[in-house]
């Protein structure tokens, strides 16, 4: 069993519980993937499967990825991704990975690319605290002192400041399956999930 | 990609839910479990708000107990409520009755609703 399968977020609702709890969900459209690639002890020195997740228009290949692709029959996928596997020999190319690897219970590990948020102050990006707004106050959201004197006479590298914030990748652990619509290819997981809506998600089993 | 949200509310929704608004008097009967046992307990009071929404919308319904104002939000659609009973309809000029918050005794009134052969 693959431990791991490519998503799609689609967006944020609730339901309820038999016992009439309302629980927020995250909805995402998982797989169908395909495994593209099986990396195997002899020739990589390491075991995974590579899995490919939402078909792409043939115009859109181009020729170095059109070999790959025919490898596993032929059809191209946007995103590729490899999760590790404990046992590569009951795959082949070409296999189809569905959400039939979870069930509604499990614990799963989810990875997404969080959303930018473009160039931040301390505040924002750090969670500093401001100065006073009022009464004279000139400090409202600067960063303060940012080091010492004479010595060390220099900034500590690593030191938070302003900067870029968001776009990165931020992995979720013990996110809990609340339901799954096969027909739909659709999984409810209970709480938020990172990135944007359409943001491509990593969902793995949590170990 | 949002109709799939859009179908997963729509599951969420009873069909049993009779056709009610603000001033009207219901009887929330809420299932309440205690330990194992299950009981059921109604909430009798006028209907202060209600919103829309598929399994969002909520209602607020307002009575007075031990001359004390209570309120409790309903999720319309919940599986805790057993059922909901219309009393009486209210003949009310608002949708959002908070007015009633203010006022005590007589004033805190609403008069019936009329049927419309009457009119």
């Amino acid at each position: 069993m693959s431990t791991g399968i490519l998503g799609k977020k689609i967006g944020m609702t609730s339901i309820f519980e038999s016992d009439g709890r309302l629980v927020p969900v995250t909805v995402v459209k998982v797989g169908p993937c395909v495994v593209t690639q099986i990396k195997n002890m002899e020739t990589d020195g390491y075991k995974a499967l590579q899995l490919g997740f939402e078909e792409l228009a043939d115009r859109k290949i181009n020729k170095p990825k059109a070999g790959h692709f025919a490898k596993s029959g032929g059809k191209g996928f946007s995103t590729l991704r490899e999760f590790r596997v404990e046992n590569t020999d009951d795959y082949e190319l070409g296999q189809v990975v569905g959400l039939d690897i979870f069930s509604v219970g499990d614990k799963l590990t989810i990875s997404g690319i969080s959303k930018g948020r473009g160039f931040q102050g301390t505040i924002k990006r750090h969670g500093f605290s401001r100065g006073p707004e009022t009464h004279g106050s000139r400090n409202h959201r600067a960063p303060g002192s940012i080091g010492q004197s004479a010595w060390p006479a220099r900034v500590i590298k690593g030191k938070r400041m302003p900067g870029h914030m968001g776009t990165d990748r931020v992995t979720v652990k013990n996110l809990k399956v609340v339901d799954i619509k096969p027909e739909e290819n659709v999984i409810l997981i209970k709480g938020a999930l990172p990135g944007s809506k359409t943001g491509i998600l990593e969902l793995r089993k949590a170990k | 990609m949002s109709n799939i949200i859009e179908q997963i509310e729509r599951e969420q929704m009873r069909t049993d839910v009779p056709d009610f608004g603000s001033g009207d008097t219901v009887k929330v009967h809420v299932k309440i479990r205690e330990g194992e046992k299950e009981r059921v307990q109604i909430f009798q009071g006028v209907v202060i708000k209600k919103t829309k929404g598929m399994n969002k919308a909520r209602f607020i319904v307002r009575k007075i107990s031990g001359g004390i104002g209570v309120e409790r939000t309903f999720p319309v659609y919940s599986p805790s409520i057993d059922k909901i009973e219309v009393v009486t309809r209210g003949r009310v000029r608002r949708a959002k009755l908070y007015y009633l918050r203010d006022r005590r005794g007589k004033a805190a009134r609403i008069s019936e609703k009329r049927p419309a052969y009457l009119k």
